[in-house]
């Protein structure tokens, strides 16, 4: 147990069990590093490069194409909000790597705007990622990702990069923008893995 | 980027209240003394962790308001309303009493007194916290690099740090922009942030400066896409939120 606080009674929550250090939110908040990147759709694409330099490419009509999802999962930030039951309609890794042969381990995740986050390549895989292009009924905003942005809900936030342009399949973990800074490499929020060495 | 924030462990220190400067009705500066404090960047951030005394504990970042000095560390933090940890923090929390801490914390949104480019500061609201942390780290280091401080705010009586700001320093430039409320004799009516504003009191896109926008999410939209339109490029611009949750 921590240091007590004297006059500090903070507030329960009834019956939500939410990932230590984590409290609930209502809005949805935005995090982001730099200027709203604004892509188009008719120039939007998404790529999966391999460990041997094989490109996949998808525009924005043929990922529009494919089967769709629509989970609906919880969302815990880094910053400490976590918000529950959040619905998004979009397309499974599963689908999309399916027919893309590799053996790498890992993932680098890159977005328009620059960003990038590293995973390990399974957490993407088996109905635990998506590519969503559209939030709560409607378009995805860009100041939430949209066009289309990655969802990892098991990992914390800012695995899920906003304005997903591709991923790059790799053999060796490399660590992203946030991970570079000192942000875990994986980012459990069971875990509470926020920063290098949690 | 270089891996330098990431080789050591972020401890949980115990941080004791020292003394505390009421900045506006709802809003409090808080002196911790930290034993041990590791030091940290202009624009960095803390964890702070509260527990109650039936160990239900809770956490929430706040930036750092000034720069490192010793083991000292100062955070502002406004009175969200019906919030679960700013209430405490301004209101509660008693000069000796100890909360614990972590950090420092983002190695992006930061400033650095050698960086040798221009520097355009624009908060809405209480996202000028960390920029108040640059413009004193500025102070301190009497870098010769010309800032400019562009504060958007509600009323004269909502404006953080103004004593220290209206001494200013050599280097410093500050605009207010207000929002609701300007006082008598202001040559701007009041309202929010345009293109004008930006133009006026920034500095041009040629002069390369580095761009730190901060404050509600929908200010930040509004001022980082002033800028990408007065010219300046996306990768000069950084950008830090305060989302109205929280608390």
């Amino acid at each position: 147990m921590g240091i007590v606080s004297p006059g500090f009674h903070g507030r329960r929550r009834g019956g939500v069990q939410l990932p230590p250090g984590q409290y609930l939110t209502e809005d949805f908040p935005v995090l982001s590093t730099g200027p709203t990147p604004r892509v188009p759709v008719d120039a939007w694409e998404f790529t999966v490069t391999t460990e041997f330099g094989r490109e996949y490419r998808w525009s924005w009509q043929e990922l529009l194409a494919l089967p769709s999802e629509t989970p609906t999962v919880d969302l815990h930030c880094v910053t400490k909000w976590s918000k529950l039951g959040t619905s998004w309609q979009g397309v499974s890794l599963d689908t999309l790597l399916e027919d893309v042969e590799t053996a790498a381990d890992y993932a680098l995740v890159h977005a328009y705007g620059g960003y990038t986050t590293n995973l390990p390549l399974q957490d993407l895989l088996d109905g635990q990622a998506w590519i969503v292009h559209r939030y709560d009924g409607d378009d995805l905003p860009a100041e939430h990702g949209g066009p289309a942005r990655l969802l990892v809900p098991h990992l914390y936030l800012w695995k899920s990069a906003k304005w997903v342009r591709g991923i790059r399949l790799l053999d060796h973990d490399e660590p992203g923008f946030w991970e570079t800074a000192g942000y875990h490499d994986y980012g459990d929020p069971w875990r509470e893995q926020r920063y290098q060495g949690d | 980027m270089a891996r330098t924030a990431v080789s050591r462990r972020l401890t949980w220190r115990v941080a004791r209240l020292a003394e505390t400067r009421e900045e506006t009705a709802t809003a409090r500066t808080l002196v911790f003394d930290v034993p041990g404090w590791p030091g940290h960047l202009a624009g960095q951030h803390v964890d702070v962790r509260l527990t109650a005394e039936d160990g239900y504990s809770t956490q929430r970042s706040y930036s750092l308001a000034a720069p490192a000095d010793g083991d000292r560390v100062e955070l502002t933090v406004q009175a969200v309303p019906d919030g679960e940890v700013s209430p405490y923090l301004t209101g509660v929390l008693s000069a000796g009493d100890p909360v614990e801490l972590r950090g420092p914390v983002g190695g992006w949104f930061v400033w650095r007194p050698a960086d040798p480019s221009p520097v355009l500061l624009v908060a809405g609201g209480s996202g000028v916290v960390p920029l108040m942390a640059m413009i004193r780290a500025h102070r301190q280091a009497r870098a010769r690099t010309p800032v400019r401080l562009v504060y958007s705010v509600r009323t004269p009586a909502d404006r953080y740090y103004a004593d220290e700001l209206r001494r200013s320093h050599p280097g410093l430039d500050v605009t207010y922009l207000y929002t609701r409320e300007a006082p008598g004799g202001s040559a701007r009516a009041p309202g929010r942030l345009t293109i004008v504003d930006l133009d006026a009191h920034g500095w041009p896109a040629g002069s390369g400066p580095d761009c730190f926008v901060c404050g509600p999410t929908g200010f930040v939209e509004k001022a980082a896409g002033i800028l990408i339109n007065l010219g300046h490029a996306a990768h000069k611009i950084k950008t830090e939120r305060f989302g109205p949750s929280g608390g």
